[in-house]
């Protein structure tokens, strides 16, 4: 198994902890994993993205051009990386904010509309872990169990508290995600 | 030794007199006849006699005329870089807190090349001696103006005198970082006279003292003359400083026991 | 043994330096590989192991703290990126010149000038050929992961003290930046003074009676000595070239075409290897992991069996010049580089393989 994945967005909206969160399951199941965040000015304010692999072999290039999943989460990143999906991957999307949805009929598009219902249920802070649960409906390639041991490692000990929280919106995000185009 | 001498019945400790240390390596030095170099290297190799810490005193000297220091100092020595001996020196110093450690440098290298780390070194309060020796010119490659030499003053790259207009104005650096709260001990002295070479003797005993303490930078300049760079012979040369030298750059304690003094 | 952690590679080489018992680091901030100074700064290892880390006043101090702790015999390390590195040729120059151990880490920017923050391998020359002045070299590893970051801070001292010369880690901004799994080492104590002195006969920490003074330079007026000191640098470097080479193959058994790479171009061309394998082109990779001492006998033996090379690089062509001067010119060996912060892709360097060796 080996499972491309870029997540993009905004800086702020927790792209690159996502994905060190997703990372660092990985590493607690025992696989391969790498995480190549785009780096410098662009991340204050602008764009943000991550790579991140997960593998049961060494993986090769930390750095790709076409993903099995792209997580996305702003029209920037829209517009960059929809095409860069591998024809039968899988689209993940938040609505919010988006005025061009996704037009490819050749891959796997679901919405989730995270940000929304986020705000709603005041757990902002915790937005990104919605997506991360929507995304491990789909694609279980990491344990529920390994997502709390990842969080444990990735969160500095001051913030152990907020693991409930976080593992609570995994699971919103699990019944939150949405099909748009289903191959 | 014993066979150097004519006479080796009167060599008994009655006779002493005067004795060089023996953390003077014998040998001639590299400096010209007259210039000041070779007193402070000699009181500074008293003072550690004296303390008893050559076995802990690691020493840094500079790329200028003193740039060969480290063949006359029988201590354990590091040559620098032109300009970063207090970074060197910030290193050994941190590395080695219980060891005495000090710079040794002329004014192009500390006070041109070597401005950032003269002044980082003092703003961080590193806890070593920075031995400054003072003479308005470039020595050791033939001369060239400094960044103290006076306004007027002729050296081979300003050879119709500094021209401030052109070559801006000699920098009193020693004053400069006496104002960092970094320096704990800041003075300057000069050694063309016996009196003058006893209070530069008592100037380096009192800087490395101080380094026991760890309060900050303990500096001390030394106002030189330097004979062949201004053309002039030994004797003329100390008069001409006494005359130029010390208005611009006056002599005497400038920060004491981390306080400024104030000269009336 | 050790401890298993998903780190940066700028986090993973500080974590290993607390570990080797580095005694001090002196660095000055620069993207892209801040990092390093910031992880020590947060673990405070002073407090701990008794590591100095010091934030100096620029890149041309810092290295001169080298100067100075390497100079007493202490094990000492300092990190940059490309200008940063540029301003410390002169010092790493007298460190070569007065035989003193230390450890430089270059996270590789795009140039020249200012140029760019995002990851290159446009100072191969000047890590590998000797950026600095006078005649010499330093070791220079070229880590394709960050368990390799973490592995070559130990190696890099280790070989550093042994030789009595400057090592450098040279990488790149995108292994800096990324995380990937590493296995730590077990913390190994710092040395104490007196092991210091013990392993140290030649440094400067203060002179007992027993023995004359120690001199640390790399100054000697006289032609005819330091024509001496170069010929026992040379000497240095003939013994490093015959012990120190490392380098990985994969998949050259039965290669007709071999990518040449090394860093994170070794990884982007593994997936590019991978490609290739797929439409039935037979590829192999060759990476050197020291780029000085450079692997040039291996590389010579496996450009007798093969159709063709192709070096990859961050850069305008700079260690092909070193693959042609080990294989010689009996197959084609091109080139293929991207620039300024810009990574190739796999496709490309695939395209690349097709285009310039395999149709050309």
């Amino acid at each position: 198994m080996t499972e491309e994945i870029i997540i993009a967005g905004f800086g702020g909206q927790g792209v690159l902890s996502m994905g060190k969160i997703l990372a660092y399951s990985g590493v607690m199941q025992n696989q391969e994993v790498s995480w190549m965040p785009s780096y410098g000015p662009e991340m204050r304010g602008g764009t943000a993205n991550v790579t991140v692999i997960v593998s049961d072999e060494r993986i090769s290039s930390p750095i790709l051009n076409k993903f099995d999943t792209a997580i996305i989460l702003n029209q920037q990143s829209m517009d960059k990386f929809e095409n860069a999906v591998k024809p039968g991957g899988l689209l993940i999307y938040d609505p919010n904010g988006i005025t061009r949805h996704p037009e490819r009929k050749d891959i796997n598009i679901y919405s989730i509309a995270a940000a929304d219902e986020a705000s709603k249920i005041g757990l902002s802070k915790v937005f990104n872990m919605m997506v991360l649960g929507g995304f491990l409906k789909l694609k279980p390639i990491v344990q529920l169990e390994n997502i709390r041991k990842g969080l444990e490692k990735s969160l500095p000990s001051r913030h152990h508290k907020l693991i409930p929280e976080n593992e609570k919106a995994i699971t919103i995000g699990q019944d939150l995600i949405q099909p748009v185009h289903v191959l | 030794m014993e066979e150097k001498f004519a006479h080796p019945e009167l060599r008994k400790p009655e006779h002493l007199v005067y004795k060089t240390t023996d953390l003077m390596v014998d040998c001639p030095l590299s400096y010209c006849p007259g210039c000041g170099h070779g007193v402070v290297h000699r009181m500074l190799m008293e003072v550690l006699e004296e303390k008893e810490i050559a076995s802990k005193t690691i020493g840094v000297n500079p790329v200028g005329c003193s740039v060969l220091a480290y063949d006359f100092m029988n201590i354990d020595m590091l040559g620098a870089a032109h300009g970063r001996a207090p970074a060197v020196a910030t290193a050994i110093k941190r590395l080695w807190p219980d060891h005495y450690v000090f710079t040794y440098q002329g004014d192009g290298d500390l006070a041109a090349i070597g401005t950032a780390e003269t002044i980082h070194a003092c703003n961080r309060g590193e806890n070593f001696t920075i031995i400054f020796i003072n003479n308005g010119i470039y020595g050791m490659t033939g001369g060239q103006m400094a960044p103290t030499t006076l306004p007027g003053m002729r050296t081979s790259t300003s050879p119709y005198g500094r021209d401030i207009e052109i070559m801006g104005h000699p920098l009193k650096i020693t004053e400069l970082i006496a104002q960092l709260p970094g320096t704990y001990y800041v003075t300057r002295q000069s050694v063309q006279t016996p009196s003058a070479v006893r209070k530069t003797k008592k100037a380096l005993r009192k800087a490395f003292d101080l380094q026991d303490q760890k309060k900050g930078i303990s500096f001390v300049e030394v106002v030189s003359n330097c004979n062949s760079g201004w053309k002039m012979t030994p004797v003329q040369s100390n008069i001409w400083m006494e005359e130029n030298m010390f208005p611009v750059y006056p002599l005497g304690d400038i920060k004491v026991d981390g306080e400024l003094v104030t000269r009336s | 043994m050790g401890e298993l952690r998903l780190m940066k590679g700028n986090e993973a080489v500080a974590e290993a330096a607390i570990r080797a018992g580095c005694d001090g680091y002196f660095g000055y901030p620069i993207t892209p590989q801040s990092e390093v100074m910031e992880y020590l700064m947060v673990e405070r290892p002073y407090e701990t192991s008794g590591m100095v880390v010091l934030q100096a006043e620029s890149e041309v101090a810092a290295i001169n703290m080298l100067y100075g702790g390497a100079g007493t015999g202490k094990m000492v390390m300092t990190s940059s990126s490309s200008p940063g590195v540029s301003l410390m040729q002169e010092g790493i120059s007298y460190l070569a010149g007065a035989e003193l151990p230390a450890l430089i880490v270059n996270i590789v920017r795009g140039g020249p000038g200012l140029g760019t923050i995002q990851p290159s391998q446009a100072d191969y020359f000047q890590a590998v050929k000797g950026g600095g002045h006078g005649d010499y070299h330093m070791i220079v590893y070229a880590p394709a992961s960050v368990q390799e970051m973490a592995d070559f801070v130990q190696i890099g001292f280790d070989v550093a003290f042994k030789y009595r010369t400057p090592v450098m880690i040279l990488s790149d901004g995108a292994i800096g930046q990324m995380m990937e799994k590493v296995y730590l080492a077990d913390p190994v104590a710092r040395l104490t003074d007196e092991e210091v002195v013990a392993r140290c006969p030649w440094a400067s920490n203060g002179r007992p009676m027993s023995r004359g003074h120690n001199i640390i330079t790399s100054l000697d007026l006289d032609p005819a000595g330091q024509e001496r000191l170069n010929l026992v640098l040379q000497e240095k470097y003939r013994e490093i070239e015959e012990t120190e080479v490392r380098f990985e193959m994969i998949d050259c058994e039965d290669a007709e075409y071999i990518f040449v790479a090394f860093g994170l171009s070794a990884r982007i061309c593994q997936k590019a290897m991978q490609l290739a394998r797929n439409k039935g082109i037979k590829v192999g990779l060759f990476r050197p992991i020291t780029v000085f001492p450079f692997p040039k006998n291996e590389i010579r033996e496996l450009g007798l069996k093969v159709k063709g090379m192709l070096v990859v690089e961050m850069n305008a062509g700079q260690m092909i010049e070193d693959v042609q001067l080990s294989v010689g010119c009996n197959i084609p060996i091109k080139h293929y580089g991207r620039f300024g912060g810009i990574i190739p892709t796999p496709d490309e360097v695939l395209k690349a393989l097709e285009e310039k060796i395999i149709g050309g």
